[in-house]
């Protein structure tokens, strides 16, 4: 019974941290947000069942993939601008 | 009770992954920033292993793990061929996105921006 | 406009991948007799191996295990061709995360454990949940967590590569090895041993220990180089 909230829950989650990491315009937090649905199906990987699965997940969907995206980050720029983008289209020149 | 509640998750968790999956489709196919694109592909990727590991699972069944004096509990376990394959789609997941965002930071050496409609001469 | 076109074919798509499997059933035996009960029986009458996921990984699917690995070699060598650059010279990073002397003791003090764990998972990959993609990630990580903590730490790139050139050819030797009583590739020809003890199962270990090698050495050369990048 309990384990099934849990599980309700869980997905919940998982799903509001996907909308936000599609939606945030700050890509470090859109980053942050991506490892949190890793770390959320490790979870329900385990609870499904699938312990080596869980393993894999968390020691490459947390860690490492969250580690080589904000390096890129630092190496490139932190904002997706949108913003300069809409200027150009209400310009008249273009 | 707990039957009800089983039914209502065997929704739920088709439901979110299938969900997860098309937030990452939306990603891929509407955003602009290089970044997020590949953000969007990971969440894909999350979103099919996930659908995966649901289609073997078996209720009330036990990991894919032997333990001595249960040699005969076969019947009761989950399946491990779908983990078997999530495994491995995991490290190759890894692998495409880590070559995706090392092109990336080479596109931003010698463009100076993440924007996909700026970019427009695509040969350096 | 383009983002209410696309929704729409989202959600198409999301009814009609929902009708599908929605019809398959959770929680359901779906097959009377299917190939995961002779997996299942194989495992555990023949191979002597309590985790059946290694057991698939390693032995009946062990070819694939070879392609992947493959995969991921090639990924972390287009890397090295994508960010190409002269020389690397130790503490030359492109990114500096400044740590504290907090971080600089605490992370010496966790990195012989990382790598004890590590270890211990792909030592016994085939006993209990975890294996050499698992152990090779987990050492990858503590290799990750030092070059973060201390900028001058570095790695060798020569060592690296010979520790996964030999996994991978100690790899492709074992599995020619069970050609020898007249087998297939990958052919268990070591005796199978009792169940849950750690030599057991013939080769699925020795070959989930040169995996986990070659994970390791191929995840921390990634790192290192992504993490060296510069212009």
């Amino acid at each position: 019974m309990i384990y099934l909230i849990l599980i309700f829950f869980l997905l919940i989650l998982m799903l509001g941290a996907a909308v936000y990491a599609v939606v945030q315009k700050d890509l470090l937090y859109a980053v942050i947000a991506t490892g949190v649905i890793s770390l959320v199906l490790t979870a329900i990987f385990y609870m499904l069942q699938a312990p080596d699965v869980a393993l894999t997940e968390a020691a490459i969907g947390v860690a490492l993939t969250t580690i080589i995206f904000l390096i890129t980050i630092r190496n490139t720029k932190r904002y997706e601008d949108d913003y300069n983008k809409k200027d150009n289209l209400k310009s008249p020149l273009k | 009770m707990d039957d009800k509640l089983f039914e209502i998750l065997e929704f739920g968790v088709y439901g979110a992954s299938i969900l997860l999956i098309l937030i990452g489709l939306y990603a891929v196919l509407t955003k602009r920033s290089l970044i997020k694109i590949v953000i969007g592909m990971s969440i894909i990727d999350g979103g099919i292993h996930l659908l995966l590991i649901t289609i073997g699972y078996l209720k009330g069944g036990t990991a894919p793990i032997f333990s001595p004096g249960y040699e005969e509990a076969a019947g009761q376990m989950v399946d491990p061929v779908p983990q078997a394959l999530v495994l491995t789609a995991i490290v190759i997941g890894f692998g495409v996105t880590a070559v995706a965002l090392s092109l990336i930071i080479r596109l931003y050496r010698h463009h100076h921006t993440l924007e996909i409609d700026e970019i427009k001469r695509l040969k350096w | 406009m383009k983002k209410f076109l696309v929704i729409l074919i989202l959600a198409v798509l999301g009814f009609h991948l929902f009708a599908a499997f929605s019809g398959l059933g959770f929680g359901v035996t779906r097959f009377e007799k299917g190939v995961k009960d002779f997996y299942l029986e194989k495992t555990v009458s023949e191979l002597h191996v309590a985790n059946t996921v290694t057991s698939i990984v390693v032995n009946f699917r062990g070819f694939d295990t070879l392609g992947e690995v493959t995969v991921l070699f090639l990924a972390v060598s287009a890397m090295g061709g994508i960010l190409y650059k002269r020389r690397h010279h130790a503490g030359d990073r492109s990114v500096l995360f400044s740590s504290s002397s907090i971080v600089r003791s605490g992370s010496k003090l966790l990195f012989p454990a990382i790598i004890l764990l590590g270890v211990y998972i792909f030592i016994h990959g085939h006993l209990s949940p975890g294996g050499g993609f698992q152990g090779g990630a987990i050492i990858a990580t503590g290799f990750l967590l030092m070059l973060i903590a201390y900028e001058n730490f570095s790695v060798s790139h020569n060592t690296l590569s010979y520790i996964e050139s030999f996994a991978g050819i100690f790899f492709v030797v074992i599995g020619l090895l069970g050609f020898m009583n007249g087998g297939t590739f990958l052919q268990n020809f070591l005796p199978a041993g009792i169940l849950n003890n750690l030599f057991s199962g013939g080769v699925i270990g020795i070959i989930y220990v040169m995996v986990g090698f070659k994970v390791a050495a191929e995840l921390t050369g990634l790192i290192y180089t992504i993490l060296h990048e510069k212009d």
